[in-house]
């Protein structure tokens, strides 16, 4: 599958925004009011952003709208200047696979994979991160293997099942998952509230510093304003968020 | 490969326990449904060929099932005998190559005693073609000159076997065939005992619960009787029948070998309009496959148990499936979130569920065979019942296209499951 056309048309010179959020709506199913009403959300290529919003913001909301997996009733949701609205659910799939990498708060592996399993999976899927990581000369296996060095796993981890990993490598190890394969955007939905608080920073600093060598934004989602010390720009969900009434998400 | 294809056995493999009960408890249905069709086939094919080689059983008109049934099984008896004249000249027909006479009507502990000629023992053809064996001795004589060789008895594997009888052995014949051992019998001929001078082997046909005597004999016993009863105040001494004529008036029945196949026809029509005596003529191939279609009802129904089994082995399979999938969610937005389509979440799943049946199915396979090579001799010994281990046959064929179609079918449903749990679902679970 060919690059998509806005992201090669435009170039480095006037990249588009990892995420665009525009006049953005939603409601779901069955609800009295809207969950998410965003005027405006720009996160630049490269950037990254601290999004504070405690847990009934809206976040899984949002995250869903940036992966894709659900359409807003109005506005446009842009994620490398590519409109989502305008994908098939199959191509919205295959273009999140392709440009967006996640981390969430846990479980974030196949407990039946062996961590390096777990690292290609994300190939697996997309076409477009082996293309990348083949122009760069390399191959998923050792692009896994030199990901999870740089993430202080050492290569006799990478062959243990998932499930026999500490929570704290397991989130290194979703790391370099979404890492892998350089995506235009990582997403990460309090990767550390499960982890100790002085491993805490270390897993954010290291998460800051592999997006800044891939080149990719990161989106980090979390309640927990102290972390926000190393990020380009600190954003508040309720203050962009407009919605009326209560801000309950769904059960 | 395919990454649903690699997870799937990634997955199966994480639940070998589970996975493996389930496959074993598939294979287990598989192979009995399996193993029923193939006993079923050849009780059929056994059946069908308990007389083989015959072309025409001939008896006094009745209706063919009944004649065969009394003539072939020895169940029931005849309305009537046929004359001797008749097998004469039937005998001398020219299409006939060999006729074989039978004459019921006497018993011993319950089993019916067969009168006939030594030609029986060359003629009589059961399986594929296959002669009766001999496991013991020899057979009676034909014609005997002596006395002596007129009271000759050979034994059916079975009458042997269940009253623990010996060559050399003398018995007594009862007159008429109704009851068991033990039941009401007219009279014996304890006059007249005969010498056991041969034991067959096991052949699975009627022949095993027979006693097989010459006509001679059957008439000597009865020389000095009358409509069914010893005449009073008469007594013949065994050593004296000889000086009387043991030529039979009448035989109840007759087995025909023809020297060309293709005349079987017109000689059936030439013995059922046979003006000197109404006889009927049927085929025993055709008989047979007509009684198989009466007694078969209950092999139907064990095939029909047998596919139940099954479906409760399938539902098993998907109830281990699905009620993984609860704790599989997780798992499914993870997928989902990697850029896995719904389609392929689907695909899993189904993957899944269809390796588990396909897996079972080449088990059961496996232990259809084994069970059918380490059962096979026994069942040949100790029911005459040949098991045949070849390549699966058509029906076997079309049955696990069957399974394999409803294994499919059954994959759809944790699949179905699967995919809506994923739409749902999205990235992110909320419980």
């Amino acid at each position: 599958m060919p690059d998509h056309p806005t992201e090669t048309a435009s170039g480095a010179a006037a990249e588009p925004a990892a995420v665009l959020l525009d006049a953005l709506r939603y409601r779901w199913p069955g609800a009295d009011c809207d969950c998410l009403n965003i005027a405006t959300l720009r996160i630049a290529a490269g950037e990254r952003v601290f999004l504070r919003g405690p847990s009934g913001s809206g976040k899984t909301t949002l995250l869903s709208l940036v992966g894709g997996v659900i359409l807003p009733q109005a506005g446009v949701v842009r994620i490398a200047g590519q409109s989502l609205a305008a994908l098939s659910a199959g191509a919205r799939d295959r273009f999140r696979a392709d440009h967006v990498g996640f981390v969430f708060q846990l479980f974030n592996l196949l407990p039946y994979l062996s961590a390096r399993d777990n690292i290609l999976l994300a190939c697996r899927f997309s076409p477009q991160r082996r293309a990348r990581i083949a122009v760069a000369g390399s191959t998923p296996e050792a692009e896994a293997t030199r990901l999870a060095e740089r993430l202080d796993l050492g290569a006799a981890l990478l062959d243990r099942p998932a499930a026999a990993l500490s929570v704290g490598q397991q989130q290194r190890v979703a790391a370099a998952r979404a890492l892998i394969g350089r995506p235009g955007l990582v997403v990460a939905d309090e990767p550390t509230s499960a982890l100790d608080a002085e491993r805490q920073q270390a897993f954010i600093d290291l998460l800051l510093d592999e997006c800044a060598a891939a080149g990719a934004a990161l989106l980090f989602v979390s309640h927990d304003q102290r972390l926000a010390g190393h990020f380009d720009r600190v954003l508040d969900l309720a203050t962009i968020h407009r919605a009326t009434g209560s801000m309950q998400a769904p059960a | 490969m395919s990454p649903v294809f690699t997870l799937s056995l990634h997955s199966i493999a994480n639940r070998r326990l589970s996975v493996l009960l389930t496959v074993i408890a598939v294979a287990l249905s598989v192979a009995l449904l399996l193993g029923v069709e193939r006993l079923r086939n050849d009780a059929k094919a056994g059946f069908a060929q308990t007389l083989s080689g015959t072309d025409l059983v001939v008896g006094a008109r009745s209706g063919p099932v009944q004649l065969l049934l009394y003539a072939v099984f020895h169940l029931g008896s005849a309305t009537n005998n046929m004359s001797w004249a008749s097998i004469e000249h039937l005998a001398a027909l020219p299409q006939v190559q060999w006729l074989v006479p039978i004459s019921l009507g006497d018993s011993h502990r319950g089993h019916r005693v067969v009168g006939s000629t030594a030609d029986f023992f060359a003629h009589y053809r059961h399986g594929d073609r296959r002669p009766l064996r001999f496991a013991q001795g020899r057979p009676f004589e034909d014609k005997p000159a002596e006395a002596a060789g007129i009271f000759e008895v050979v034994l059916g594997a079975e009458v042997a076997a269940r009253f623990g009888y010996a060559l050399g052995q003398r018995i007594v014949l009862s007159h008429g065939s109704l009851g068991g051992e033990g039941g009401p019998r007219f009279a014996d001929h304890a006059d007249k005992p005969f010498t056991v001078v041969g034991i067959l082997a096991r052949s699975g046909t009627p022949v095993d619960r027979a006693l097989l005597v010459s006509l001679e004999g059957i008439e000597a016993i009865h020389v000095d009787w009358h409509g069914g009863a010893p005449i009073p105040g008469l007594r013949i001494a065994p050593e004296h029948v000889r000086k009387f004529d043991l030529q039979p008036k009448s035989v109840t029945a007759a087995l025909v070998g023809l020297k060309s196949r293709t005349a079987v026809f017109r000689v059936q029509r030439q013995i059922n309009t046979y003006p000197d005596e109404a006889l009927t003529a049927i085929l025993p191939g055709a008989t047979l496959q007509a009684l198989w279609s009466l007694v078969g009802i209950a092999e139907k129904a064990l095939l029909a148990v047998s596919a139940l089994v099954v479906a409760v082995g399938l539902a098993g399979m998907v109830a281990v499936v699905v009620a993984s999938l609860g704790e599989r969610r997780r798992e499914l937005a993870i997928l989902r979130a990697l850029g896995a389509r719904p389609r392929q979440v689907f695909a899993l799943l189904a993957v899944e569920s269809l390796l588990l049946a396909l897996a079972g199915i080449a088990l059961g396979l496996v232990l259809l065979y084994g069970a059918g090579a380490a059962f096979a001799p026994w069942l040949s010994s100790a029911h005459g019942l040949q098991l045949s281990l070849g390549w699966p046959g058509v029906g076997e064929w079309r049955l696990l296209g069957a399974v394999l179609a409803v294994s499919l079918l059954a994959s759809l449903v944790p699949a179905l499951r699967a995919y809506r749990y994923s739409l749902a679902d999205g990235m992110t679970i909320r419980v």
